[in-house]
């Protein structure tokens, strides 16, 4: 067995069919989302053949295609809505949704929160670069207000979603935030999110190099690292601060974790044969 | 629910016969957003299918219910939705997903009169062309049209079937007379309804390809969790389920999604047809207006004009083949129709001239009456 943090745990969790590279920008965060992911699913003790792996359109969601798991590609912003139709055909499945800002806020808005109120049993990890990155680095529900994109050349008019704050007013079982910077943090919260019965949400920010950096005039990986590092404040540490202060910081940590009747187990009770 | 006699007869409504069909064919999955005049389908669902041990889920809109939908038929469920033209524009988009990652499923419907919301409580037909050609790419497609309780109970396990068979999405195209008009049917028994599930995998993981064609056009598709892992995506793929962007592999996939339905039109050929032999005047009609012309077709015989009716079960693929017969043997085809004129476009592709093509078109949300289209028979054998 490879000691644990060895990247063989990863090789052992990529297919072995699928061509490489991969399409990702170098500095792009997913690659470590995909890192700490199979990291936590790997800690769970979960087999390959129960875990389905889906995502939506953007950079995110081509991250299943090269991870060994019964994976689905979906359209954009629906990613939860099939999500939701597998766990209810296959309850005994693990279902984990990968998407990005613009994928699970604006496009999927509305079923993101309607698979939080109704507590549908799955995970969705929500890579948060604050930026449409595979179609060239147009503004999304996260951009901050006043930055420039390739579509707010006069800066951004509106301001952004707080998705964490969104999925726990929706309903969400479980809300957690972290940075791809802190990856020990980031390998924790997907384990517990995975842990977790209900909807499960794990906001992961991730930086853009090519088009947020761009941008934000931060035009390296280490510079963008080193913001995050830099902005990151615990929740414990953060209700310390005053709102003025956490403008612009990242909270991270367990910011929502509670009990509800999930859909899955409401629904067998009136069914017949249930399963 | 109780056990019917054999042969019982039961009063039902069109949407009735389309939920029992769908649950004798195996449907254990239903996802929905209320509409009228699709809604009783749905309410229906709601009651029938954890009774059966299915799911029902009402969703937040009609593109989420076709999502769901397909992820219930990955992870191995019959499944399907029920919508009118309105919601049935929403799923466009999830069509053309199913089409392109082959995955089963069946849309019900249930069409009203439009364009927008237009006329929610009343029959048109307006959605033929929006059936074939709604979802975006090119893309194989079966569109099944029934004029009765009874054909919608049928045509709806024929549609799961057909689906399954063929790894396509199915749509049974009704009307809101079909669905609301309630009539006496004789209904099959469970055990006497022929099912079809979907080709399975004989081979084990390691040498599976989800893609692959294994000469029939259709590649064998595990359910998730079933010990195959492959991926499945909207994007082109080769024959192990990858985004590819290769020539070859992308125009193999293409013509493979449409030959494995092409290279069967010929068993697509359902209709009924009345007064063949010696119709000089056919009309060709589907769906409730199907009915309306049955009638004229009938009181024009007593008085003795020469007509006959062509009622078509089968909307897409067109059936040119059966249709061009009718053609040949007619002088002069009617096309009565509730919209502008959309089928009727397809019977004037397929003729080779010899033929005359009228049409009768209504689109005020009333139904065309059998005097209407007696009225034009009587014109036309003048």
């Amino acid at each position: 067995m490879p000691v644990k943090g060895s990247p063989h745990i990863i090789h052992r969790y990529l297919r072995s069919s699928k061509r490489f590279p991969h399409v990702w920008c170098p500095g792009c965060g997913i690659g470590i989302l995909l890192g700490a992911l199979v990291r936590a699913i790997d800690r769970n003790g979960y087999s390959k053949d129960e875990i389905v792996l889906i995502s939506g359109i953007g950079c995110s969601g081509r991250l299943p295609t090269y991870l060994d798991f019964n994976t689905l590609h979906t359209t954009h912003g629906r990613a939860v809505t099939f999500a939701t139709g597998i766990k209810l055909a296959k309850p005994s499945l693990k279902v984990i949704v990968v998407m990005g800002d613009g994928d699970a806020a604006s496009i999927g808005g509305n079923h993101l929160i309607h698979a939080a109120r109704r507590n549908i049993d799955i995970t969705a990890i929500i890579v948060n670069n604050q930026i449409y990155g595979m179609t060239g680095g147009q503004a999304s529900p996260t951009t901050p207000l006043g930055v420039k994109t390739s579509s707010s050349p006069f800066g951004h008019l509106e301001s952004p979603f707080d998705i964490s704050k969104l999925v726990e007013a929706a309903g969400a079982a479980f809300v957690a935030r972290s940075t791809v910077y802190h990856t020990r943090l980031l390998d924790r919260i997907i384990s517990q999110a995975l842990h977790k019965q209900g909807f499960s949400v794990v906001e992961v920010m991730a930086p853009c190099v090519t088009h947020f950096g761009k941008f934000t005039h931060m035009a390296s990986a280490v510079e963008m690292m080193k913001w995050q590092k830099d902005n990151a404040i615990p929740l414990a540490k953060a209700g310390q601060l005053s709102e003025e202060q956490l403008r612009d910081k990242i909270v991270t940590g367990v910011l929502v974790d509670r009990d509800k009747p999930t859909f899955h187990l409401e629904h067998e009770k009136i069914s017949r044969q249930p399963g | 629910m109780r056990r019917r006699q054999r042969n019982e007869r039961l009063l039902l409504q069109g949407s009735e016969a389309c939920v029992r069909g769908a649950i004798a064919a195996g449907c254990r999955f239903y996802a929905g957003y209320p509409i009228t005049p699709a809604t009783e389908i749905m309410e229906l669902m709601s009651r029938r299918l954890p009774e059966a041990g299915g799911v029902f889920i009402q969703m937040e809109d009609e593109i989420a219910s076709l999502g769901a939908v397909i992820g219930a038929s990955l992870g191995g469920l019959k499944a399907m939705t029920a919508t009118s033209g309105p919601g049935f524009s929403l799923m466009q988009e999830h069509i053309s997903f199913a089409a392109m990652a082959e995955v089963p499923c069946v849309i019900v419907n249930v069409m009203r009169g439009g364009p927008s919301t237009g006329l929610p409580t009343l029959p048109a037909q307006g959605d033929v062309m929006q059936a074939r050609w709604g979802a975006h790419g090119d893309h194989p497609i079966i569109v099944l049209a029934p004029s009765s309780a009874y054909e919608f109970f049928d045509l709806t396990v024929k549609g799961f079937n057909l689906s399954e068979r063929y790894r396509i999405p199915v749509i049974v195209l009704a009307d809101e007379t079909v669905s609301h008009t309630r009539e006496s049917v004789a209904l099959p028994h469970d055990d006497e309804v022929e099912l079809e599930d979907r080709p399975k995998p004989t081979v084990p993981p390691e040498w599976y390809a989800p893609y692959r064609d294994p000469g029939s056009g259709v590649p064998p598709m595990p359910a998730f969790g079933e010990g195959y892992r492959y991926h499945v995506t909207g994007l082109a793929h080769d024959i192990h389920g990858y985004p590819t962007t290769r020539s070859d592999e992308t125009g193999e996939l293409m013509l493979r999604l449409f030959n494995k339905v092409s290279k069967d039109f010929h068993l697509l050929q359902w209709f009924d047809s009345y007064f063949e032999e010696d119709a000089r005047v056919t009309v060709i009609a589907y769906g409730s207006v199907a009915r309306s012309a049955l009638r004229a077709v009938r009181v024009a015989r007593e008085r003795g004009l020469p007509v006959g009716l062509l009622k078509l079960k089968v909307l897409w693929p067109f059936m040119r083949r059966t249709v061009m017969r009718f053609l040949s043997a007619s002088d002069k085809v009617l096309v009565p129709e509730m919209n502008m004129g959309q089928l009727s476009r397809e019977v004037k592709r397929v003729n080779q001239g010899e033929c005359q093509v009228a049409t009768l078109n209504k689109v005020d949300g009333r139904m065309i009456t059998p005097v209407e289209i007696l009225a034009r028979l009587e014109e036309m054998c003048r």
